[in-house]
């Protein structure tokens, strides 16, 4: 496995695009995605519902399922093309270098499957030479890591019985126990009562800095962005219009898509006054639109916006924005 | 980027057009559904045949299939006689034709008979409860409690032979199943707010059970009835071979392949041919079922 | 568990009380006089009177009831007309054979069965698939008593590969009677050849009854199959990283085969159906051929009791297989407790 030009870089996507042929025409679920992530680092993919952010993590772990294929596009993993891999390798990769957690962990766990033995198979696939009763045993101390009481009862507990979060605390303890170098989370808190969402997410940092995990954290939530993430990632209609550090993007957005999301939170909102919302719709994805996905509702299009799709222009330090009202920047490489 | 202070006007017309485009929408992806299930297609064909060939009989039929020439006792199938003759000398492509009519009718009956009452039966336990459903569920179950053909054959030997009796034996092995679905379905929308928008308004227990209820149960019982319709037939068919169904000479499929069976080893398509016109038509309308259990199921829409 | 089994044990005696009802009044219903035709063509009135009150069928209804329930709980199901034995040891006689022809064939229906729905399931829309939807289709089609006729022809009277109608060779004497399954009454007796010969013909006729139980048992399993791969869980297992021997087995299967376990209960009373009619073509000596008899003949107290018996043993089935879902499906037993 040779090493890629950044020793730091685990993560490359580049390009990447995904398609679901149905009975009214094919979704391009993925127009080109194209983001990096470093090692230990927690990236953030937000967006609205729809615009790819889940079909991405599949992506990267070639979970997509048929008839639904990857069209283009490359992802580097520590340097490694995903795409030249066989199926057996990949199957090594999943579970033990890049794990995944979902949104809800109720139905993410085996119902007919004690949750303690769920946790144990993680191990066992990947290490033929652990014992039943080794795994079982490291799957209990994870267990206790993640803060569940009186793990060795919980741990021959079904699904149905456990609360919500203590379901993702399972699932979370699942996917970390082999101490994977990447940790993708689909909206890991989304299914969860508030306050337990705070709980979960102080635990996944505390866990990640532990185990030296990068973590791709998939939200909708702006404010858990703010709170957990390195740095950010933002997708409309299937490709990421801005990524950079966290306090860059969230204070001087430069997409006008971004720049109209962060408008839509209602702080400092005086009482009479109407509630900000991006005016139009999120493009269809049976036809995309040829150039900038976002070109119909933006205020600031310029006319050849709606030609071409804008590629990502470099800002300063690692920010990176596709939009043409930039494009006397250098474009990203 | 501007706010949109203007408030959405309701546009009644705009409305209907959309509603529209839904409904066709909706047939059309039905016939796209429908077209690429082959299967489907091919049972739908069997059936118009099955349809076709019962009404044009006489017409089909190369001779008469009451008519006995004893001196043509069991002929092999020939260029005169396409299936050839049984014991009695009687032409089985015509038998087989004619028998068509026959089949159908049998279906259509028990179909005619055994929905309604189970329907009936169905949403007035599940609409009124308490123990009127009790009561009617209890003997649903005493009735379900039996191996179908079995209830059938008890109540066919009870009745007496003949194929109107046997109609009635299925008929009664049938209604249950189509009692518990409609009262499964009734309970499930008992409660809408459409239904109990209808409370308010002051509609009568008997209005909402016939004009609202039974409307919203009709789907799930059709399909249940398609699905349905072959073993009816089979049970039919089955009802004829021991004798306990359609009586000689009437050319039901069932007893046809019971008289052949004396002939079986050097006459084989005296029993033979009968039966397959039986399979056939039941596998056309199980095709015919289960496509339309597809159509009507929603996520087969989305994929 | 233990009350979800009690609460099921009281269904089951309403509906066997029910049961008990329906049969004795449908009795009542059959308008030929089943006496006049024991009796005999030449019987006079008188004789057919004197039969009458000696079976007791003069009396009102409610003391024939009585002393029918009364029988019935002393375990007297009456006397056959047909064979002039008590119906209960008929039943008893001829039960074992079809048992063991039902056993079979659902045998083959769970082992084809089950393989046939997972990998129609697994590979969707491919060859297997097209190939097992199209014979779960004919055998759900198929009439059993034109098969049995059919593969009867081809296979004996034809080919000569299997052997002629009937449970054993005439020649060969049966072993003693301990259960009355030769298969393993012979065992029991080593009497091998007669083991051997009881199996070839139980070939024909449990293929046919199977072929039924294999239809219904592989499209369930398919269609449950879809249903499980497509739920979250699954994808968390490939997420793990397992291959999908593992993830179709290990994960999907153990929940795919719960409603697989119900229809099985089901199939029983398909077979038992159907076992009417096979035996009545294999000239198989089971509780079929004697109870499809009894209705040409109106043989009226083993009607009553026949049917008794094969609805009480269906209700047992049911029982049984709904207590198998809720053991396995732990969800349903959380929620009764």
């Amino acid at each position: 496995m040779k090493l890629g030009r950044k020793d730091d870089l685990l993560l490359e996507v580049e390009d990447l695009k995904v398609e679901f042929p149905t009975l009214r025409g094919t979704i391009h679920a993925l127009q080109g995605v194209t983001f990096r992530l470093q090692r230990r680092e927690t990236l953030g993919l937000a967006g609205e519902t729809g615009c790819g952010k889940s079909v991405t993590a599949l992506a990267i772990l070639r979970l997509i399922s048929p008839p639904g294929r990857i069209s283009h596009g490359r992802i580097l993993f520590e340097g490694r093309d995903l795409f030249a891999a066989s199926e057996a390798e990949m199957r090594d990769l999943r579970g033990s270098q890049i794990s995944m957690i979902l949104q809800e962990p109720k139905m993410a766990l085996n119902p007919v499957i004690r949750v303690g033995q769920q946790v144990a198979e993680t191990l066992l696939v990947h290490d033929k030479t652990l014992s039943r009763r080794a795994a079982s045993e490291r799957a209990v101390e994870m267990l206790q890591t993640l803060g569940i009481p009186d793990a060795r009862r919980i741990a021959r507990r079904y699904a149905h019985e456990l609360s919500g979060g203590m379901a993702q605390r399972v699932m979370i303890a699942m996917m970390l126990v082999t101490r994977p170098k990447l940790l993708i989370a689909d909206e890991p808190t989304s299914a969860l009562d508030v306050t337990i969402q705070a709980q979960i997410l102080e635990l996944m940092k505390a866990l990640k800095r532990e185990i030296n995990t990068a973590m791709l954290l998939i939200t909708h939530d702006l404010g858990v962005m703010a709170e957990t993430c390195d740095r950010v990632a933002v997708m409309y209609a299937g490709s990421v219009v801005e990524q950079g550090p966290v306090r860059t993007v969230l204070k001087r957005p430069q997409h006008p898509y971004t720049q109209g999301l962060l408008k839509t939170i209602p702080n400092d909102v005086a009482p009479d006054q109407p509630l900000f919302s991006i005016r139009g719709q999120v493009p269809s994805l049976l036809q995309p639109p040829v150039g900038c996905a976002f070109a119909p509702r933006c205020d600031q299009a310029m006319p050849g916006c709606a030609e071409q799709v804008p590629p990502q222009y470099g800002l300063e330090a690692d920010h990176h924005v596709a939009c043409f009202l930039h494009r006397d920047r250098l474009q990203a490489s | 980027m501007s706010t949109d202070p203007a408030l959405p006007t309701l546009d009644l017309t705009e409305a209907r057009r959309r509603r529209a485009e839904a409904r066709w929408r909706y047939l059309k992806d039905s016939y796209i559904l429908w077209r690429r299930n082959r299967l489907m297609v091919l049972g739908t064909a069997i059936i118009l045949g099955l349809l076709l060939v019962a009404a044009l009989a006489p017409l089909l039929a190369t001779a008469n299939p009451y008519e006995q020439i004893l001196g043509d006792r069991l002929l092999p199938p020939s260029a005169r006689h396409f299936c050839g003759t049984d014991g009695l000398g009687r032409d089985i492509f015509s038998r087989v034709v004619y028998g068509a009519r026959v089949t159908l009718t049998i279906a259509l009956l028990v179909a005619a008979i055994s929905t309604p009452l189970g329907m009936l039966i169905g949403i007035v336990a599940g609409y009124l409860g308490g123990a009127m459903d009790e009561i009617l569920m209890r003997l649903a179950d005493v009735f379900l409690a039996f191996p179908r053909l079995i209830l059938a054959i008890a109540f066919a030997a009870a009745l007496g032979p003949g194929v109107e009796n046997a109609i009635l034996a299925i008929a009664i092995a049938q209604w249950p199943s189509y009692a518990r679905l409609a009262r499964a379905e009734t309970l499930n929308v008992k409660n809408n707010d459409y239904i109990q928008a209808m409370r308010v308004l002051g509609a009568g227990k008997a209005r909402i059970m016939a004009g609202h209820i039974l409307p919203l149960t009709l789907s799930s019982i059709i399909v249940r009835m398609s699905l349905d319709m072959g073993t009816i037939i089979l049970t039919a068919a089955g009802l004829g071979f021991l004798g306990l169904g359609a009586q000689p000479p009437m050319p039901e499929w069932g007893l046809m392949v019971s008289d052949g069976r004396q002939f079986l080893v050097d006459q084989w398509w005296v029993s033979t041919l009968p039966g397959l016109a039986i399979l056939v038509v039941v596998m056309g309308f199980n095709l015919l079922g289960d496509g339309i259990r597809d159509v009507l199921d929603p996520r087969q829409r989305q994929a | 568990m233990g009350r979800y089994l009690l609460r099921r044990l009281v269904t089951l005696t309403i509906t066997l009380a029910g049961i008990m009802v329906i049969t004795f009044f449908t009795s009542l219903v059959i308008p030929l006089d089943p006496l006049a035709s024991l009796a005999g063509p030449q019987a006079s009135p008188e004789t057919v009177e004197r039969l009458r009150a000696l079976y007791g069928f003069d009396q009102p209804l409610y003391v024939q009831f009585g002393r029918y329930a009364a029988r019935l709980a002393r375990g007297d199901l009456g006397v056959s007309f047909q064979t002039s034995r008590p119906v209960l040891k008929d039943i008893l006689t001829y039960f074992p054979a079809t048992l063991e022809l039902a056993t079979f064939a659902i045998l083959v229906g769970i082992g084809v069965g089950i393989p046939l729905g997972v990998l129609s399931a697994v590979y969707k829309n491919r060859a297997i698939d097209q190939f097992c939807r199209v014979l779960s289709l004919i055998g759900v089609s198929t009439p059993v008593f034109w098969l049995g006729l059919v593969l009867m022809l081809v296979f004996y009277f034809k080919l000569g590969w299997l052997p002629e109608p009937g449970r054993l060779d005439i020649m060969l004497l049966e072993p003693t009677r301990v259960t009355g399954v030769l298969l393993v009454d012979s065992a029991l007796a080593r009497d091998w050849e007669v083991f051997a010969d009881a199996l070839k013909h139980l070939v024909l006729p449990a293929s046919v009854l199977g072929l039924v139980g294999v239809a219904g048992i592989s499209r369930i399993t398919r269609s449950s199959m879809l249903e499980v791969l497509s739920q979250e869980y699954i994808k968390t297992a490939r997420i793990k990283g397992l291959s999908e021997f593992p993830v179709i087995v290990r994960h999907a299967l153990r929940n795919a085969l719960v409603p697989t376990v119900t229809v099985v209960g089901l199939t029983y009373g398909l077979l038992l159906e159907g076992s009417v009619l096979t035996e009545t073509i294999f000239s198989w000596p089971g509780l079929g051929r004697y109870l499809a008899n009894a209705f040409l003949t109106l043989d009226l107290n083993t009607i009553v009791g026949g049917t008794m018996f094969v609805a009480l043993t269906f209700c047992i089935v049911n029982l049984v297989v709904d207590l198998a879902y809720a053991f396995l499906n732990p969800k349903i037993t959380y929620t009764e407790s």
